[in-house]
Order: structure tokens, then sequence, then C-alpha cells
């Protein structure tokens, strides 16, 4: 009987070893599945809800990806690094975060790094050393290009255009605007940059400046405001002053702001970062990282699915792509989620 | 005092017409009538909010919270209007919620005796915090709000919108509130002199208590009427506002010292601003020049105002120092 519950009790280890070992087959199985955390500022924001839209489809087209979308339930760096610091428990293949902080999240995400973890930051970056790359939404370069594009689409004739930005100091606004001023040299010759105009980001102050901009400059075609305040503010001076059709207000603002603007014709076009296309693009990098597929290196040409290559610049700095044009056509959908 | 009082207008009045015709050598535009109209339309609600700090001022008070109580207010209205409530209780609601802050202004100054600057600081931060709370940090745009809403102010009676009529309301009763009540002298007897005022049986608390409560219903109607006018409610409306409104009176006239201004006074210094502030866009003023601009007339206005004040003769006792002034004067 002693022998028959050794050998039983054997028996029984044995069991549980083949039991743990299929268990741990299975899970290596389930390993495959590569897990990509994706780390948003806060939860519940339409924007990242709209990423997070973009990395499920990201995930279908490769098929073997589970997104874990998450975030703190407030914009704190606090928060983001509870967050973290579960993601590393439950050690998640890749992590793609749009940080809160740029440096008060670097400690955490070197610790994910050195446990095996892709990291990766779009949108807001986080610094140099706490991820492996950075994928911006879009550059300068490309942004000064759309918004006289977006201009010129609707006045083909040429004519005047005035720029109504947030503040004379603004350092990307005035980035974005000398950016413009060199397409414009360069691919539209017949259109005019009458004056740059500063709304300080008011409401008021901006809707003033584009009073004045209507009243002084009779032939004035087109309103560009690269700023969310100053774009909905020129939109509503224009409906106001009934140059709805006579002026169009373009610009980068946010399609829930503007779609009542697109309504009525004060707006026939604006643009911003698509967050479904970031969401899709940020998870392809982060998939491509971590399957060892590519490598952020300076130079180096990461896959973005459909959306093509991004080129790392030194700092490991990606750019998504130009940013996406929303119309009557489209800035219903969107204008549900952000 | 009166007729310094009255010629102190006059200037100012005067000082306007001048800008005016110059802003109209370089704009002729600018004269045309549907621009003027379009000019007092815009400076509408920092008439309504003049006022109401020119009270608290005569107080000896200042109120530093109404331009984030007028945000307040309107976020308060916009979301009801979000919420499908008919616009007279918005407007309603919206007064009512400026009220209750400048009372709260009111009873932390008369009650605790906190000086009135820092309990509007302190206000002004309380109030911007609450927009993010109850709007989440959310923005409500255009789109959201009913026609109704966006459309009273904008609704032309009689050659003028709605929202010129109201500021011309709010002079009206301003006017019959500082001339023919009790309450309208008190203001100027607490700033005057509180001891005088105290013998004469009028409570000073309560009656600096009833100005912050003015102001703060006037910022409440602002809010909404700045709402519907700009089509957009967050918390960083009207960020720095409370500024141009205190300028607004010190520039009309209206002693920081307390006790001395009037309605017109506050009344064209608003205007002043107002065209400034609408005749630099288009006379093409570099922003910098804008500001250093502002500030100029800003201190022209203290500094002439000074002047003004120094003769009516305050200091009785101080025979020395009033022959010294006349000597330099």
């Amino acid at each position: 009987m002693n022998i028959t519950r050794k050998t039983f009790l054997r028996g029984l280890t044995t069991a549980t070893l083949a039991a743990g070992l299929m268990m741990t087959t299975s899970a290596m199985a389930q390993a495959k599945e590569m897990r990509i955390a994706v780390v948003v500022k806060a939860l519940g924001i339409g924007f990242f809800d709209a990423v997070d839209k973009g990395a499920e489809k990201a995930a279908s087209e490769l098929g073997d990806v589970k997104i874990i979308y998450t975030g703190p339930t407030n914009t704190t760096a606090e928060g983001q690094i509870q967050v973290i610091n579960s993601l590393i428990a439950q050690h998640v293949d890749a992590i793609a975060i749009s940080a809160n902080d740029q440096d008060a999240l670097v400690p955490v995400l070197k610790k994910a790094m050195k446990r095996g973890i892709t990291v990766i930051s779009f949108d807001s970056g986080v610094a140099k050393a706490g991820r492996e790359m950075q994928l911006d939404d879009s550059s300068t370069p490309l942004i000064g290009k759309t918004l006289i594009k977006m201009a010129a689409d609707n006045m083909p004739d040429g004519g005047e255009v005035a720029v109504l930005s947030a503040s004379a100091t603004a350092t990307n606004q005035n980035a974005w605007i000398d950016a413009m001023k060199i397409a414009m040299k360069a691919d539209y010759p017949k259109i005019k940059l009458v004056s740059v105009v500063y709304g300080d980001d008011l409401s008021d102050k901006s809707y003033r400046q584009a009073q004045g901009l209507i009243k002084k400059y009779p032939d004035l075609k087109t309103i560009i405001a690269p700023s969310t305040v100053a774009i909905s503010a020129a939109s509503q001076a224009v409906e106001d002053a009934k140059m709805t059709g006579k002026i169009n207000v373009t610009g980068l603002g946010l399609p829930s702001q503007m779609a009542a603007h697109v309504k009525t014709g004060a707006s026939k076009s604006f643009a911003l970062w698509n967050p479904i296309d970031l969401g899709y693009a940020a998870t392809m990098v982060a998939y491509n990282l971590a399957a060892k597929k590519a490598k952020a290196a300076p130079g180096a040409k990461i896959g973005m699915g459909k959306m093509g290559d991004t080129t790392l610049n030194k700092d490991n700095v990606g750019v998504m792509g130009k940013p996406f044009v929303f119309d009557a056509s489209n800035v219903d959908k969107y204008a549900k989620m952000f | 005092m009166s007729r310094h009082l009255k010629s102190r207008e006059a200037l100012l009045l005067l000082a306007i017409v001048v800008m005016t015709g110059a802003i109209a050598l370089r704009f002729p535009a600018f004269i045309a009538p549907l621009n003027l109209i379009g000019t007092f339309t815009d400076t509408s609600p920092l008439i309504i909010l003049a006022l109401g700090e020119m009270v608290v001022i005569l107080c000896r008070c200042i109120d530093l919270s109404v331009a984030a109580n007028l945000a307040l207010a309107g976020m308060i209205a916009a979301m009801l209007d979000v919420a499908g409530v008919p616009l007279p209780l918005i407007i309603l609601a919206a007064v009512a919620a400026g009220a209750l802050v400048g009372a709260i202004n009111g009873v932390l100054v008369w009650k605790l005796d906190i000086p009135p600057i820092v309990v509007t600081l302190g206000t002004m931060t309380i109030a911007r915090g609450m927009i993010f709370v109850l709007s989440g940090g959310k923005w409500i745009n255009d789109q959201a709000l009913s026609g109704a809403f966006k459309g009273f102010p904008r609704a032309v009676v009689l050659g003028l919108p709605v929202l010129a009529w109201i500021a011309i309301a709010v002079v009206l009763v301003f006017v019959v509130l500082i001339r023919a009540t009790p309450l309208g002298r008190a203001f100027f007897a607490v700033g005057g002199n509180p001891n005088a005022a105290v013998y004469t049986g009028i409570d000073v608390g309560r009656t600096q208590f009833w100005a912050f409560t003015l102001s703060g219903a006037l910022a409440g109607l602002a809010g909404y009427l700045w709402i519907s006018r700009y089509a957009v409610a967050y918390v960083d409306i009207a960020n720095g506002f409370e500024l141009d409104v205190v300028a607004a009176c010190v520039i009309g006239g209206i002693s920081i010292a307390g006790g001395a201004g009037s309605v017109a006074g506050a009344f064209l210094g608003a205007l002043f601003l107002g065209i400034t502030k609408n005749a630099l866009p288009v006379i093409g003023v570099s922003p910098f020049w804008q500001m250093a601009i502002s500030g100029a007339a800003i201190l022209a206005a203290v500094a002439i105002n000074a002047r003004e004040s120094r003769r009516p003769g305050r200091i009785i006792l101080k025979s020395v120092e009033q022959t010294a002034l006349e000597a330099r004067t």
C-alpha cells in the first residue's frame, strides 16, 4: 500500500508536471500571439478612442496581435507609471505610449526595455532615453505644404490669403507658417500672403483679428488659421460678416469643433492628424520592432503597413505622414470621435 | 467736484473722437455706420463688465474674478443649452451663477474682512478650476449649441443687435441706480470715507457685498453673451480679460482709491479700449506695438486723472502741501 501510494504520488507529480508542461507550451503558443499595449494620456478622450480603433485595425490585419488599450483616468504621469508597471508585470511584448510627461516616464520605460519589452512613443513623445523610437504625427514641412494646398485647392485663380495664428511667439505655429511660405513660393506663385495676424489663442481676440482681416482686405479669399482656437473664431467671424462663400477658412482644427462651420460653408476643408491612422501606424511600428523585423536606429526604415515606411532621424524620430484633410464628405464621421 | 468729473469725461470723449478721426484717416471704412455699430457691439461685454467693476472699485474694493466668473457662468449656460433647457431659463441661470460667485466674494470681504484682491484672486482660480471639473476639460463647440442660444444676441432690433441693446439697457439701469437709489449713493459714501459712512448709518460691509454681487451677476450675464457670440466654451475663455475691465474703469476715471467715478466714465473707458482693440488690427500695427499702445493709453489716463483729482482739495488739513501743489501747477 505504501508502495502503491508512492507510485500514485509519483504518478500524480508526473501528471502535474505534464500538466504544467502542457500549460507552459500552451502559454508559449499564446505568447506567439503578440501583445501590444497602447498607453494613452487618459481614458475617455475621443481622440485616443479613435487611436484604439486604428490599433485594432492593424491588429486584425496582422492576425496574431492582441491590443491592450489602457491608460490612467486623468492625464498624469504618475497614473501612466502605474499602468506601465502593471504592463511590465504582465510582460507584454510592446508598449506604444503617448506620454503625459516626456521626462517623468523615462525610468519606468527604461525598466520595461530592460525586461525585453519594445517601447515606442507616438503623438506626445518621451525623451530619447525612454523609448526606442518616437512616431510624430506629421512634420513641419508637411504641415506647411498641407496648409497652403488646402487654401490653393479652393482658389484656382490665385489671390490673397492671410494667416491668423496663435501668439506671435508660438514656436510650432511660426515654424508651420515659415514652411508654408516656402511651399507657397515654390508651388503657388499666384497666391499672395497679405498679412499674418495673431489672436493669442483667445477666441475674442482671434474673432476681432479675423474681422479686421475681412474689413481691411476686400479681396481676401482665404484665411489660414493653424490653431484650433483661431480656426473656429475665424469661421464664426466669416459667418457673422456674411462672407461665407467669398472667404474660405482653413487650417488646423478638430472635426467636432469645425463640423458646423463646414456645413455652413465657411470652411471648405481643414486638417489635423488622423488618430485612426496614428493608432494603426504606431501598432505596425511596435509590431515590426517587437518581431525583430526592423531595428530602431538612425536612418532605419520601419514599415507602417498600408501607410508606407517611416525613416528615423538622428534622434530616432519618425514621421507618420501628411496631416489628414477633413471636408464635408468625412467631417461628420470624425466629429463623433474627437 | 461734479464740474471736474464732467470735464474729465468730456476730455475722454474728445480723446475718443480724435482717435476715431485719426483711425479714419488711415482706414476710412472704420467710420462707416455699420462698422461703428459692429465696434460698439463688440465692446458690449466690456461695457457691462466695466459697470459692475465700477461699483466694486467705488467701494474701495477690486474684483479680479470677473473674467473667470464670466467663463464659469458661460460654461454653465452652454451645458444647460446642450441639455435642452429653454433660453430664458439659461440666461437666468447664468446671471444667478455669476451672482452667487459675486456674493461669495462679498461675504468673504464683509464677514471675514479678507482684502478684496486676495478674495477675488482666490475665487478667480476656483472658478477656472470649477469649469474644468464641470466640463471635464472638454470644449463645447459651435455645433453642440442650439440656434436660439447663438441667435439671440445676434438678432437685429431697430438697427442694432440685441447684444448692443443689452449693453445700453445695463447702462440706463446703472444711471438710475447711481443717481436715484440709496444703494447708489452708499457706494460713493463707502468708498469716499468709510468712517463717515458708518456715522451716517451705512453698513460698509453690506454695501461692499451688494457691489460684489452686482458685479458677479453682470459677469454671469456677460458669460452667456460671450459664449453665444464666439460660439465656443472652454476653460480658458476670456483669460486675462479682468485686466481689460479694470483698465476700462481706470481710463474712465474711476478712482482706484474709491469714492470717485461715474457711469459715463466707465462707459467711455470701455468704449475707448473697445475702439483701440477693433482699430489696431485694421490699421496694421504689429501685435507688440498694440500692447504698448494699450498700456500707454492706461498710463496717460491715470496720469491725467491723478492731476485732476489732486485739485478738488481732498486734503483739507494739510494746507502746506496744498499751497505747494498750487505753486507747482
